[in-house]
């Protein structure tokens, strides 16, 4: 199947939708099918086979981060040419709600179409205010898949109508089998926190203020950190005893971040909001590592409410401080709690995701290849359905002139 | 202002408008294309579960009462008149739910050559027919929003296309197939 893959965030910037879609298109790839993914980028950008890039993204705030994007004209103009070109079975836009390409693939296509919701917005007035605009493009959207509770629900209360819940996918096997990185888990304990450290949302402060505390009750316990950001500005006012437990990364590459995950013995995701997800979780339980992450939805659906990892009071340091101190006692309710996540973590495995959102794909522009190729799943007693789906398609084609009056074409034929 | 600047104005504003109208009826052949659409991908699932159903119940994988129970739910589905339709259909999904949500049952037909294949068949026919009875509906949903309009009812944008309704039916699918998907 041709599958054109809308990601409308930029492709050098890691982030949860570039990484889904990455992953999705090789998922495709591998199951025989070809996706192209349109992205914002420059012609010249070291990018994968598939990848087509839009055009140069603008930096600019949306929902609380900034993002990178494409608008304008030119990026519509290679949107449509893209489309052209490209003959696909299905579109796949991601985000479509967020001004961008996505939304400028939907405007422009008149095919088979899915879009799946990633983040969670609380209702503003720019929302409110951008609906007419936003629903017509939107109703093009045949079918709609969520990727988490708190992304169907802001789309239920934003939009109208329902989605289908798929989860965010991850690879389990390339997190479960990487290697450490050298010298790590310290024997003395290892705390994990990843992600842009200057981001208020990611709560890294909530686990910077909780460290004292935890060195006071488990001395030599050391801390890995991995993301971007401006390590003396997250560090401020931290006395150098507990500065000197703390290691900075930097920003990692993939391997590096499976590997990461590998050298900790808890790995704390103090996010204070914003999340969807939560596939950092999924990352670190796929990896064996027992996780403790603030208590907000997400996480807490993520985590089984608390059975697949710790969970503390969101944005309470104190709380977060001792539920720390208690998992780097405690090896065997550590033991316990990986189990429990690699057990929970099998749901988002991308081959059962992949086979789900190919699923949907199939739904939508299905009938219209089995009767092209009878394709053997689809075949098994339900040619005479999808016979009686094409005259139906034909007829809709002609509603539009049966609305002025005129005999329709369908009316014509003996 | 002359009478020129005025009917200027006039046809600047009989030309929007019409332009609003043709905009709004494309809208809305376009919801009705889409409705049209997935009532039928909706019809071809509903239509591929039955006979996975009725494959599975003359399969002898179970035992004969179930069977039989199967195969009557399976056959109704199919046969049901438009107007029975949900209700045959909520059928089928309480005797796929009944057959197979009993202990072992699963584990059995496993065991059977070609039990697997129907098994996982049957899986993706439900999960299915969950996705496209959601996309039908909330098909229905914009279109009906749609057709509420004020400008929509007074100009007859709809046509004659019939006002769409939603399927409502009972499509849990059996709590056991999770794991074969």
């Amino acid at each position: 199947m041709r599958v054109g893959l809308v990601c409308p965030y930029s492709w050098e910037h890691p982030g949860g939708v570039q990484a889904h879609v990455r992953d999705l298109a090789e998922m495709l790839i591998a199951l025989g099918h070809e996706p192209s993914v349109l992205t914002p980028g420059d012609d010249d950008a070291n990018l994968p086979a598939y990848v087509v890039p839009a055009g140069r993204a603008v930096p600019v705030r949306y929902n609380g981060s900034v993002a990178r994007l494409n608008f304008g004209l030119i990026s519509a103009t290679r949107v449509r040419r893209w489309l052209r070109d490209g003959a696909f079975d299905v579109l796949h836009v991601h985000e479509p709600a967020a001004p961008g390409l996505s939304m400028l693939a939907l405007w422009a296509a008149d095919g088979p179409a899915v879009a799946t919701f990633h983040s969670s917005i609380t209702r503003s007035r720019a929302m409110a205010a951008a609906y007419p605009i936003l629903q017509p493009i939107i109703e093009k959207v045949s079918a709609r898949i969520a990727v988490s509770e708190a992304a169907r629900r802001t789309l239920v209360e934003h939009l109208g109508g329902d989605a289908i819940l798929i989860p965010n996918g991850v690879a389990v096997s390339r997190f479960a089998s990487a290697e450490p990185l050298p010298g790590w888990p310290d024997p003395a304990g290892t705390l994990g926190f990843l992600g842009r450290f200057d981001e208020s949302r990611k709560g890294f402060a909530v686990l910077r203020d909780a460290l004292a505390p935890i060195l006071t009750a488990h001395p030599g316990t050391r801390i890995l950190v991995a993301g971007p950001g401006d390590a003396e500005e997250a560090l401020d006012g931290v006395p150098p005893a507990v500065r000197d437990q703390i290691t900075m990364l930097g920003m990692v590459s993939d391997v590096d971040k499976a590997r990461m995950l590998r050298s900790v013995d808890v790995y704390v995701a103090p996010n204070t909001g914003g999340e969807s997800f939560g596939i950092i979780l999924t990352e670190a339980m796929a990896a064996g590592t027992p996780v403790l992450a603030s208590d907000i939805d997400a996480f807490a659906r993520v985590l089984d409410d608390g059975k697949a990892g710790a969970l503390f009071p969101n944005g309470d340091s104190a709380a977060l401080a001792a539920e720390a101190i208690a998992l780097l006692h405690d090896n065997d309710r550590r033991d316990r709690l990986a189990e429990a996540a690699r057990e929970a973590v099998r749901q988002y495995d991308w081959e059962t995701v992949a086979a789900d959102i190919v699923a949907v794909y199939e739904t939508v522009a299905g009938q219209r290849l089995n009767a092209a190729n009878g394709d053997a799943q689809g075949a098994r007693g339900s040619s005479s359905a999808a016979a009686r789906s094409v005259t139906e398609v034909g007829a809709v084609r002609d509603s539009r002139w049966r609305r002025f009056g005129l005999p329709s074409l369908g009316d014509r034929r003996p | 202002m002359t009478v020129g600047d005025a009917s200027i104005w006039i046809s600047v504003a009989i030309l929007l408008a019409a332009v609003y109208l043709w905009l709004t009826a494309n809208r809305l052949d376009r919801l009705h294309a889409r409705v049209e659409g997935s009532r039928s991908a909706l019809d071809a699932q509903l239509v591929r579960r039955s006979s996975v159903a009725l494959e599975l119940a003359t399969s002898q994988l179970l035992d004969p009462a179930t069977s039989l129970l199967l195969a009557e739910a399976a056959h109704e589905a199919r046969d049901a008149p438009e107007d029975e339709r949900e209700l045959a259909e909520s059928s089928l999904s309480r005797a796929l739910r009944a057959a197979l949500e009993e202990p072992g049952q699963l584990d059995e037909i496993d065991a059977t050559t070609g039990g697997p294949e129907l098994i996982k068949d049957l899986a993706a026919a439900s999960r299915r027919v969950v996705m496209a009875r959601r996309f039908h509906n909330d098909a229905v949903t914009a279109t009906r929003a749609v057709r509420r309009k004020r400008v929509v009812r007074w100009f007859g944008l709809s046509g004659r296309a019939p006002l769409p309704t939603s399927f409502e039916m009972d499509d849990e699918p059996p709590k056991s197939l999770g794991a074969a998907l």
